[in-house]
């Protein structure tokens, strides 16, 4: 069934009784061509992309919840591409320009809205840096505007510029970032990859990865074996354990990081505002609420629940940039897990096994990457060889130095 | 989440820095191979569950403790002081 705006008003004008599910619900087959473990936003777009691209349809994806249940339905939903190093720079551009064709793409509104992204600045130093950012994104192809303290008192009127702690020096503006509806992208995807023939298997957790002299036969499951001539695990949170069924140990430890969203309020905040200073990101859903977040609770934790000094922080760093908000009521606060590399940076790469591919290690940053990142593990899988836009991610980079550290923090896991 | 230094008692997290796995306190020879380095510096069990990490009192004794606890329940089950099991940094 295809979507539209004459669909829309044919089904109201009679009763909204043609809708159909957007996906099927198939038992597993005994064996495919290829198999994506985990049905999150990284995997469905894997997926659909192998699907669409590569002509690869005789395809499950493996879910043991159910589809879009773990990270990509708990972030704080920003798109941008505002990436300084080489290597990363590509990739981001490529997933914005990606973003932006992706409704028409998948016939699914996924509320796409570029906002415009602000990174303010506190300092000389800091606006250097920034300009210099700013540079590197104009030169991948993408867009920046460098603003001064009245440039940003224009558009972010509320915030609280004369604070003595981190005065507001300017931003870098990026037009083309915005937000968009987590829950519709898993969904977009998952409709798009089930219209092209993927089986969608959800409650379906995978107990062990068949391996038979360094090459992948399939995966035993909790409804059964299945036989797959490639494998890719896509299942941020849980790479580790995953990883570990084929023998792996990989460069990631595991880590909470915490969002908040508040009460619906008439529009106040129309762009994504991040202070870097203060650890503190925040912007406005269409539905009202003001979604934000902070910093890692910056200790390994499986608990999908984070500790209380880091929510106090989050809120003492909010009421520093903007005290209006200190009348809204937080409704809700979750934590997702996340898998934080040394060096900050994610991996898509083959492994060890033959016909098993990793596309893991998103640390906070997964959501914008959703549709390159599947893009380019379609790329691996069907082709065997790494997209242009990720020969960077290799998993390989920290044993030969290769590390792509946009923060420039160092290479350990709690640094990122 | 609290900490209970064998030297201090009952802390509040805040006390605490958190540096990583105890992978860390077994450091290969000088001249171990590269691939023994990569392991002890980057490749991490990450167990969902019980797990011993290096936590540094910064606020409190300035001693390195290995913390045995559940990644999953955030229960703590152990606290050591590093410098007497005899580990080092």
């Amino acid at each position: 069934m295809r979507y539209s705006g004459l669909k829309v008003i044919t089904e109201g004008l009679f009763g909204n009784t043609g809708w159909r599910p957007a996906w099927r619900n198939p038992a597993p087959k005994a064996e495919y061509d290829a198999i994506i473990i985990g049905g999150g936003g990284h995997g469905l777009s894997t997926a659909y992309y192998l699907a669409k691209n590569h002509g690869l349809t005789n395809i499950a994806v493996l879910e043991k919840g159910y589809l879009g249940g773990g990270n990509v339905g708990r972030n704080t939903t920003i798109v941008r591409a505002n990436y300084f190093l080489p290597g990363n720079s590509e990739f981001y551009s490529h997933s914005l320009k990606l973003w932006e064709g992706l409704e028409a793409d998948l016939n699914y509104n996924v509320m796409h809205s570029q906002r415009g992204l602000i990174n303010l600045f506190h300092s000389d130093g800091q606006r250097d840096a920034f300009a210099r950012r700013g540079n590197a994104m104009i030169n991948q192809g993408d867009d920046a505007e460098l603003l001064d303290r009245d440039g940003v008192r224009k558009l972010l009127p509320y915030l609280d510029f004369e604070q003595t702690r981190f005065p507001i020096y300017g931003g870098l503006l990026h037009r083309r970032g915005g937000t968009a509806r987590h829950d519709a992208v898993a969904w977009g995807y998952a409709r798009a990859a089930d219209q092209r023939g993927v089986d969608l298997i959800q409650n379906c957790e995978v107990t062990g990865i068949d391996i038979e002299n360094g090459v992948v036969r399939g995966v035993q499951t909790t409804r059964g074996a299945i036989r797959a001539k490639k494998v890719g695990i896509v299942v941020a949170g849980r790479s580790s354990q995953v990883a570990a069924m084929a023998g792996l140990r990989l460069p990631i430890e595991s880590h909470i990081l915490q969002a908040f969203v508040t009460e619906g309020l008439k529009p106040v905040i129309d762009h994504v505002i991040s202070f870097g200073m203060g650890h503190f990101y925040i912007s406005q859903s269409d539905k009202g609420g003001l979604v934000f977040g902070g910093d890692l609770d910056f200790y390994a934790s499986y608990a999908a629940r984070g500790n209380l000094p880091m929510v106090e922080h989050v809120m003492e760093a909010g009421m520093t940039l903007m005290p209006m908000i200190g009348r809204a009521k937080v409704l809700r606060s979750w934590g997702g897990i996340m898998d934080m590399t040394p060096d900050g940076s994610p991996v898509i790469d083959r492994t060890h096994v033959e016909g098993l591919y990793l596309d893991c290690g998103w640390n906070y940053g997964g959501f914008k990457a959703v549709p390159a990142s599947g893009f380019c593990m379609a790329h691996l899988m069907a082709t065997d060889q790494p997209h242009e836009v990720v020969r960077a991610f290799r998993l390989d980079r920290f044993a030969t130095g290769h590390l792509l550290d946009e923060e420039g923090t160092g290479s350990q896991h709690n640094l990122h | 989440m609290r900490l209970t230094c064998p030297l201090c008692g009952p802390r509040d997290r805040r006390e605490f820095y958190y540096y990583g796995a105890d992978d860390y306190l077994r450091r290969p020879d000088p001249q171990a191979p590269l691939q023994a380095w990569d392991e002890y510096l980057h490749n991490r069990d990450n167990p969902a569950g019980v797990t011993r990490d290096l936590w540094y009192h910064e606020s409190g004794c300035a001693q390195w403790l290995a913390v045995t606890r559940n990644t999953v329940t955030h229960d703590i089950m152990k606290v050591e002081l590093v410098a007497a099991k005899g580990g080092g940094k």
